[in-house]
C-alpha cells in the first residue's frame, strides 16, 4: 500500500501544468466559445503529443494502454486550466470503441489528437459536436458514427458547445461497453472538476490577499478565511477519492468521486464568487471561466443524484 | 499508487480478525461514561493487552506489537467492523504515550506505558483551564518549584474521562515571567488521587459524567514526573499533536463502520428515498477520509511531517460525525428521541466533535493561515 502518486506521475503533473500555462488558455477559451476553433485546435494538438488521449488507448492501436490514474492526473491539470473541448467525451469514445475493426479505424487518430470524438446517448447534446470530428451516438441497436449535428445550443458555460446529433449513420458497434464507457466519463469529468475546484481556490485565495477593506486585506476576516478553510477541506477529501477510483474503476467509486469532486468545485465556485465580489460577477474577469464551468461539469455525465444512487446501489461496493 | 496491502499485513488483518471473532463481547459493554461501563471498558483493555492487541503499533517490549502504522489502521478498521468497545484508554495511548515516546525518558516509558496498555492506570487530559481553551497559552494553573519536585496549584476543566480515571497530564505555568505566553510551561503528570487534588465531575449534555474539574491545592509531583525539560512543555505539547498522533486520534475504521451500521439501518428502515442522499454521502465520507488518511500515512512513511494537515482531518472528521449519527436518528424517527439508544448516545458524543482537541474555529484559521497562506488578523 502506498497511496501516492509516483515521481513519474507528478512529473506529467507538472510538465502540462508548465504547457498549459504557457499556452494562455483563457483567449483560447473565449475563442472557442465563439466557435472559432483555430488556437483551440493549436492546443489540442499539444495536449495530445503530451500524451493525453493516447493514455485512453490500447497500445495495438498506437495508444499508451489504459491507464486511468494517469488519465486522471492529466485530467485535473485540464480542469485547473480550464481547458475547452470535448475531452471528456474524447476518452469516453475510446473507451467505447472496443471491437478490432472500428477501433483500428478510428482510434489511432484519436491517440494522436488529429481526431477529436463526442459521444452522447440518442436525444442528449453532444458536447462540442460541431467541432468534433468523429461523433459518436449511442442508441438502442448499439453504437452509431452520427453523420452530423444540429444547431449549436449555448450553455451555461459559455464554452460548452451543445449539439444535438443526427440521427442515423453506421453502425460501428451492436453492443459497446456503455458501463466501462460511463465510467470512464464520470472519472475524467471527476478529475477535470476537482482541477476547477483547486484553480478556484487559488485564484480566490490571491485574490483575498491583495484585496484591501477597512485597510486590510480582506483574507485577514476570520469569515473570508473559514469559507475558504471549508473549500480547502472539501477539495482535499475530493482528491484521494478521484485517485482512489482511478486504481479500482470500480462505478460505485468512480460515482463517489464525481459526487464528492464536483460538489467541493461547485461549493468552491459560490465561495470564489462571494469573495471576488461583483467583479467575478462579470463576463470579462477571467474567473468566470471555471465559475460556470463548476457547474456545467456537475450535471455532465450523471448529476449527484445519479450518482448518490449508484453508490447505495451499488453490489461493487467494497468499503 | 496502490491500496493493496503486503500479504504480510493481509494475514495481520487475518489474525486481528479472528481475535475479534472471538473475543469482543457478545451484549455491548455499558457506557464508559458510567462508573459500572469505566470497569467494564478497563477489564476490556486488559483483555485485549493479555494478547497484544491494545496498542499493536507500540514496540513489543511496552506490550505493542510493533506493528507500524499501516497496520494499526488495519487493526482499527477490524476493530470497528467488529463492534469491539470504545477505547477508555485512547487519551492515554493516543496523547500522551506519543510525547513519551518522543521526549520521555527511558525510566518513564518503561513505569508509564504498561499498565497503560494493560488498562490498569488510565489517563485523563487535563489542559484547559476556565480562561485558556482555544487559547490555551493563555493557561494559570502553577507548577512551583520544591525540594525533589513541583508543588501544582490552580484550576483544570472540561478533563475528559477523570471523573473515574486514574492519573492526568497537562501544562502548568512554572515561570511568571516568561516573555511570551506559551514559554515557560512545564509538562507533568500526575496522580488524581494524590492528596491537594479535588475532582468534580462534570454532567455533560446527558447527564453523564464524561468529564471533571480539577482543582489543585499545592498538589506535590516529583522532577522524575516532568515531561521533557521544565519550562519547554509548550514544544513538548505539541511536537507530537500535528504529527502521527494527527492521524491516530480518530480513526477510518471508526467512520466506515458507523456508515455501514448507518446503511444497513435504513435498508431495515425500506431505504426511504428521503434519506437516500444523506446515507449516500456518508458512505462516500467515509471512503473519503479512509483515503486521505492512507495517503497521509503514505507521506508519513515517506519521512514527511503531517504538521498543519491534521487540522483538515480534525474539522472533516468531527462534522462528518455529527451528520452520520443525526442522519441516524431522522431514520429512526420518534425512536430517535430514546436517550439510551447506540445513535443516541454515539450523537451526543459527537456533538462534543467541533468543540475539543481544538476548536473547528482554531482549526480553520490554522488551515487558512499556514495551508492556505493568508495573513494573520484578529479572530
Amino acid at each position: 500500500m502506498r497511496f501516492l502518486l509516483d515521481a513519474e506521475q507528478r512529473a506529467f503533473a507538472d510538465s502540462l501544468d508548465a504547457m498549459l500555462t504557457a499556452a494562455d488558455t483563457p483567449s483560447v477559451v473565449r475563442d472557442w466559445s465563439r466557435g472559432e476553433q483555430a488556437s483551440g485546435r493549436a492546443l489540442w494538438s499539444r495536449i495530445a503529443e503530451a500524451g493525453v488521449f493516447a493514455l485512453a488507448v490500447p497500445e495495438v492501436y498506437e495508444g499508451l494502454g489504459r491507464r486511468p490514474v494517469e488519465l486522471a492526473v492529466a485530467f485535473v491539470e485540464l480542469g485547473r486550466h480550464a481547458v475547452p473541448g470535448p475531452l471528456v467525451e474524447t476518452v469516453t469514445a475510446a473507451a467505447l470503441l472496443t471491437e478490432p475493426g472500428p477501433a483500428k479505424r478510428l482510434l489511432p487518430a484519436l491517440a494522436s489528437g488529429e481526431a477529436m470524438a463526442t459521444v452522447a446517448p440518442s436525444g442528449s447534446y453532444a458536447l462540442d459536436g460541431d467541432a468534433a470530428t468523429t461523433r459518436l451516438a449511442l442508441t438502442s441497436d448499439g453504437l452509431r458514427l452520427a453523420p452530423g449535428h444540429g444547431p449549436v445550443r449555448r450553455c451555461l458555460d459559455p464554452a460548452r458547445r451543445l449539439t444535438p446529433l443526427t440521427p442515423g449513420g453506421e453502425l460501428l458497434v451492436p453492443h459497446p461497453p456503455v458501463a466501462h464507457a460511463l465510467t470512464t466519463a464520470r472519472l475524467t469529468t471527476a478529475a477535470q472538476a476537482l482541477g476547477v475546484g483547486l484553480a478556484l481556490l487559488d485564484r480566490t485565495v490571491a485574490y483575498v490577499k491583495q484585496r484591501s477593506q477597512f485597510g486590510v486585506p480582506i483574507g485577514s476576516f476570520q469569515a473570508v478565511k473559514h469559507r475558504l478553510a471549508d473549500a480547502k477541506i472539501a477539495l482535499e477529501f475530493a482528491r484521494p477519492l478521484v485517485f482512489g477510483a482511478a486504481l479500482s474503476m470500480s462505478p460505485a467509486e468512480v460515482a463517489a468521486a464525481k459526487v464528492a469532486a464536483c460538489e467541493a468545485a461547485y461549493a468552491t465556485a459560490r465561495t470564489a464568487l462571494q469573495l471576488h465580489g461583483a467583479i467575478g460577477y462579470t463576463a470579462e474577469y477571467d474567473l468566470s471561466l471555471w465559475l460556470t464551468k463548476a457547474r456545467a461539469l456537475r450535471s455532465a455525465w450523471g448529476s449527484p443524484r445519479e450518482c448518490r444512487n449508484v453508490v447505495v446501489s451499488a453490489r461493487d461496493r467494497r468499503w | 499508487m496502490d491500496l493493496a496491502f503486503a500479504p504480510q499485513d493481509e494475514a495481520f488483518r487475518a489474525e486481528a480478525r479472528a481475535w475479534l471473532e472471538a473475543h469482543v463481547p457478545a451484549v455491548p459493554l455499558p457506557s464508559l461514561e458510567t462508573e459500572e461501563g469505566f470497569a467494564a471498558h478497563r477489564a476490556w483493555e486488559a483483555e485485549l493487552a493479555a494478547d497484544r492487541w491494545s496498542v499493536v503499533n507500540w514496540p513489543a517490549a511496552y506490550g505493542g506489537r510493533d506493528a507500524g502504522l499501516l497496520r494499526w489502521l488495519v487493526f482499527e478498521e477490524e476493530y470497528y467492523a467488529a463492534g469491539a468497545p470504545g477505547r477508555v484508554g485512547q487519551n492515554g495511548i493516543s496523547l500522551l504515550a506519543p510525547t513519551l515516546f518522543d521526549h520521555g525518558t527511558e525510566e518513564q516509558r518503561a513505569r508509564v506505558l504498561p499498565p497503560m496498555a494493560r488498562g490498569e492506570v488510565i489517563w485523563a487530559q487535563a489542559w484547559s483551564e476556565p480562561e485558556a481553551g482555544s487559547d490555551l497559552a493563555s493557561l494559570r494553573s502553577k507548577a512551583v518549584r520544591a525540594p525533589g519536585g513541583w508543588r501544582l496549584s490552580g484550576q483544570k476543566t472540561w478533563s475528559s474521562r477523570a471523573a473515574f480515571a486514574d492519573r492526568a497530564f497537562g501544562l502548568f505555568r512554572s515561570e511568571s515571567r516568561a516573555p511570551k505566553p506559551h514559554q515557560g510551561l512545564t509538562y507533568l503528570m500526575f496522580d488524581l488521587r494524590a492528596p491537594g487534588v479535588t475532582v468534580r465531575p462534570i454532567a455533560r449534555l446527558d447527564g453523564k459524567p464524561a468529564f471533571a474539574e480539577l482543582f489543585l491545592d499545592e498538589v506535590f509531583v516529583p522532577d522524575e514526573d516532568v515531561i521533557g525539560e521544565p519550562g519547554q512543555g509548550w514544544r513538548v505539547a505539541m511536537a507530537t499533536a500535528g504529527n502521527e498522533r494527527g492521524l491516530m486520534l480518530r480513526s477510518p475504521g471508526r467512520f466506515l463502520a458507523g456508515a455501514d451500521r448507518l446503511f444497513r439501518l435504513w435498508r431495515a428502515e425500506g431505504s426511504p428515498q428521503d434519506t437516500e442522499d444523506r446515507v449516500a454521502d456518508a458512505l462516500i465520507g467515509a471512503r473519503a477520509y479512509q483515503l486521505f488518511t492512507y495517503a497521509a500515512a503514505s507521506r508519513f512513511l515517506d519521512g514527511a511531517l503531517l504538521g498543519p494537515e491534521s487540522s483538515l482531518n480534525k474539522v472533516f472528521w468531527s462534522e462528518y460525525d455529527i451528520a452520520l449519527s443525526e442522519t441516524a436518528l431522522d431514520l429512526l424517527g420518534a425512536q430517535g428521541e430514546a436517550a439510551d439508544t447506540d445513535w443516541s448516545q454515539r450523537y451526543v458524543f459527537a456533538l462534543a466533535g467541533p468543540i475539543y482537541a481544538g476548536t473547528n474555529e482554531i482549526q480553520r484559521d490554522i488551515i487558512a493561515e499556514r495551508l492556505l497562506g493568508l495573513p494573520k488578523g484578529r479572530r
